[in-house]
């Protein structure tokens, strides 16, 4: 049972957590963005980074694990300018528009939208090519859910990965086939864990354009195009 | 799109598809050697011979530069615009000879016969400007006559002492006849595996890759995890810019690498070793297989022991240990969290000892001399000799090997001529107005830092890192806000894209910094670079993320940047 002390508070926990669940346990919010209790934790959008005594760098406390006598702090300046400067960087390469919750982040640290002037944002068209959902690839942050429920983490189907490399980065299939003719299965699994609705229902995508209830009828490849028409 | 035959294809696959997903990069490898770059049937069929997901296979093509998923010409020039080949007008190089065929960088020519790209750091530095032609480097090329001599890199070394470079500088490499039948290793078969990590140990040897750890203490960790199998591996993927010792040590003495070698994985067990090579070294290759073919022959290798290369496929951060370990297992480069530690959990998540090469060329010469011989060389806190990579504004860019404890200015007194002229010196202090050290991912100094010593010790009191022996000399007339604005660009294309501060800090970083070098800074730019720095140095997942604004706060701290 690892004792240890998170922003000036002392807790006993048992073995085996994360700082970030540890911290949970005792409501101390520490924010994160590709964390997600169906995934492995991969520790790469390190808003959830903590200062620990002791270590040179900032650590992601959703794979450190609580250590008896640590000293943790989740609210240091060092911290605060990562998380700041994350967000904003963030902001002026994706669009955030469907991601409320990293919005409410950024006002929480006064991260201004704006700060990146004239940067490259990652500015790609709406990839609609199946009756079950879309894929808004604007609105990616990159956080790999989807990549890892489509693989090891749920559904072992494996018909999405990555492109690119870097800030180009991008998730994508074999050479960008359309979703039908790659191994997907249709599950709904990368919908459900997106954090940023750049994987939406078709059906909301539609609503959100515009298109009336009574027009989306049953969910097939034929409609799609029929939705579309009747429209304009 | 044309039919394309696959039945060369089915005829090799068969023994990659032996390694299952490890054998991804050899057979992508091989199948661009075909087929001159990777159609999509092409890549599907490996993928199922493989038995690798299609998307995975594609996303590994995508990651790795010199992998192509569209067709590229016959020819592919690469002309380096890093750091030192800037410096010698490699942007000009690249748009005359783009211009002459009529296409920008990273196009291929309408006649489908030559690809030019813009390339990162090749590791020719002390031969700048310089190319990579196909699978021969370019050291010479006349750009007004469109002459090309690709080939062989000649070796540039210069000594102050001469342990590890004793075979370098022939021109070709030393044959296992004139390197010796492995002494050191014949002596460690006959001592415990202990007792050669002991000889490691005192003699103080850290890794010269550029984080300096305890070499013995990493051995130590290895022999001591009890899983099977273990590995060795030894990292060629020399890629930092302005780094090109383990170049010259692979090219001209393959078998002191290889002696290392033996000599590590009987202290730690391991039966299986690997050369991780990068992809731009690839005319390192023939001769370092001939070298494990003759150690082989001669028995040092084979059932207890042998060595598989691995060619990396033009990716930076495969540098980083875990990230090579992703990758020859046949994945994209994208390091993992630590710990766990390689030592522990490494390659194919078993106990693995990864070392530099230059790192296993101190090996032999421990073991050979012994522990309190190797130490008369160098200081007490940094024995051994050291290679450092001279290159920039300098007389003689080139390979100095010295003790670790000459000072900067012997170093560049040596490099910029006669080391006892005493008017080189005094010119010393008006010629430069930076050294880049440690690499891209190092830190500048100036002429203040002359009298320095090298030394792991020296260095770090001056706040200066070491890192892979880079020093890189910016004379008064250059403009370092160019050389700033490469660095960046540099590190936007290297960041594998993982984490988020490296991933956009980078991209950002570098759009600055470009603005800077043409003069049209932002207000606030400055305190951009310094919260995008600091949250990259403090945040990143990696070591390359960590250090990719390193130079640049450097700078921006001893006040070069004039804006």
């Amino acid at each position: 049972m690892p004792k240890l002390i998170i922003d000036a508070q002392e807790i006993t926990v048992e073995d085996g957590l994360t700082i970030l669940e540890a911290a949970r346990q005792f409501a101390i919010d520490i924010p994160t963005i590709c964390w997600h209790p169906a995934t492995t934790a991969n520790g790469l959008c390190r808003m959830c980074v903590v200062e620990i005594d002791g270590m040179r760098l900032l650590q992601p406390s959703c794979v450190v694990k609580a250590a008896d006598g640590m000293k943790v702090q989740t609210k240091s300046e060092r911290v605060n300018r990562a998380r700041k400067t994350i967000l904003e960087m963030l902001a002026s390469s994706v669009d955030l528009a469907d991601s409320p919750e990293i919005q409410g982040l950024m006002s929480e640290y006064s991260a201004s939208p704006d700060r990146f002037p004239a940067a490259h944002r990652r500015e790609v068209e709406v990839k609609d090519d199946n009756p079950m959902y879309i894929r808004d690839y604007a609105k990616c942050v990159l956080c790999w859910r989807c990549v890892q429920v489509c693989a090891d983490d749920a559904q072992y189907t494996y018909a999405i990965n990555f492109s690119g490399r870097g800030f180009e980065t991008q998730i994508g299939t074999f050479f960008d086939i359309p979703m039908p003719a790659t191994s997907c299965v249709f599950c709904g699994q990368c919908v459900g864990v997106c954090p940023t609705g750049a994987l939406k229902p078709k059906r909301e995508f539609l609503l959100e354009q515009g298109v009336a209830p009574e027009q989306i009828v049953v969910m097939n490849s034929g409609r799609k195009s029929k939705a579309k028409s009747q429209k304009s | 799109m044309s039919e394309i035959d696959l039945t060369p294809l089915r005829e090799i696959l068969p023994i990659y598809a032996l390694q299952g997903r490890s054998g991804l990069l050899p057979a992508l490898h091989a199948a661009q050697k075909h087929y001159g770059w990777l159609p999509q049937p092409v890549a599907a069929e490996v993928a199922q011979a493989l038995q690798v997901p299609l998307a995975d296979v594609h996303g590994v093509i995508e990651f790795y530069s010199l992998f192509y998923n569209q067709p590229v010409g016959k020819r592919i020039i690469r002309i380096c615009t890093d750091a030192a080949c800037a410096l010698k007008g490699a942007d000009h190089i690249l748009s005359g000879l783009c211009a002459r065929h009529g296409i920008q960088p990273n196009q291929t020519a309408l006649d489908g016969a030559t690809t030019i790209e813009s390339s990162p750091c090749l590791g020719l530095c002390d031969h700048a400007p310089a190319a990579l032609v196909n699978n021969e480097a370019e050291t010479n090329f006349d750009p007004s006559q469109n002459s090309w001599e690709p080939g062989r890199p000649a070796s540039k070394i210069y000594r102050l002492s001469s342990f590890l470079t004793s075979n370098c500088g022939k021109g070709r490499a030393a044959t296992l006849a004139e390197y010796g039948d492995y002494p050191a290793y014949h002596r460690t078969l006959t001592m415990t595996p202990e007792s050669v990590i002991a000889e490691v140990k005192a003699a103080g040897l850290v890794g010269r890759g550029g984080a300096a750890f305890p070499t013995g203490i990493k051995w130590e960790g290895a022999a001591k995890a009890d899983r099977f199998p273990k590995y060795l591996v030894c990292n060629a993927d020399e890629s930092e810019p302005g780094t090109f010792k383990d170049r010259v040590l692979l090219l001209d003495d393959p078998h002191c690498v290889i002696e290392g070698m033996c000599i590590a994985a009987h202290a730690i067990g391991a039966q299986k070793g690997y050369i991780y090579l990068r992809g731009e070294y690839p005319y390192i290759l023939p001769g370092l297989e001939n070298a494990l073919a003759e150690a082989r022959e001669a028995g040092y290798l084979g059932e207890k022991f042998d060595i598989e290369i691995r060619l990396g496929a033009g990716a930076y951060i495969c540098g980083e240990e875990t990230a090579l370990f992703e990758s020859i297992e046949g994945k994209r480069g994208y390091p993992r969290i630590k710990p766990p530690f390689p030592t522990t959990n490494g390659l194919f998540n078993q106990p693995t000892v990864i070392n530099n090469v230059e790192t296993l060329c101190n090996v032999p010469l421990i073991i050979a001399k012994g522990p309190s011989a190797y130490r008369q060389i160098g200081t007490e806190k940094s024995p051994g000799p050291k290679l450092f990579c001279v290159s920039g504004d300098v007389a003689r860019p080139g390979v100095y090997e010295v003790p670790f404890g000459v000072t900067l200015r012997e170093l560049l007194r040596m490099a910029n001529g006669d080391p006892t002229d005493p008017l080189a010196d005094s010119s010393l202090e008006n010629h430069i107005q930076a050294i880049l050290f440690g690499g891209a991912a190092g830190a500048f100094a100036t002429s203040a830092h002359l009298d320095v010593k090298l030394t792991f010790e020296d260095l770090r009191a001056a706040g200066l890192p070491l890192g892979s022996g880079v020093v890189m000399v910016f004379n008064q007339s250059r403009d370092l806000r160019q050389t700033l604005a490469v660095l960046g660009k540099f590190f936007a294309h290297e960041s594998c894209g993982k984490c988020y501060p490296c991933q956009m800090g980078t991209q950002r970083q570098a759009e600055i910094l470009e603005r800077i070098a043409e003069g049209k800074r932002k207000a606030g730019d400055l305190d951009r670079l310094q919260d995008i720095g600091w949250t990259m140095t403090d945040a990143s997942l990696c070591g390359l993320g960590q250090t990719a604004a390193s130079a640049v706060l450097s700078a921006l701290k001893l006040g070069l940047i004039k804006i």
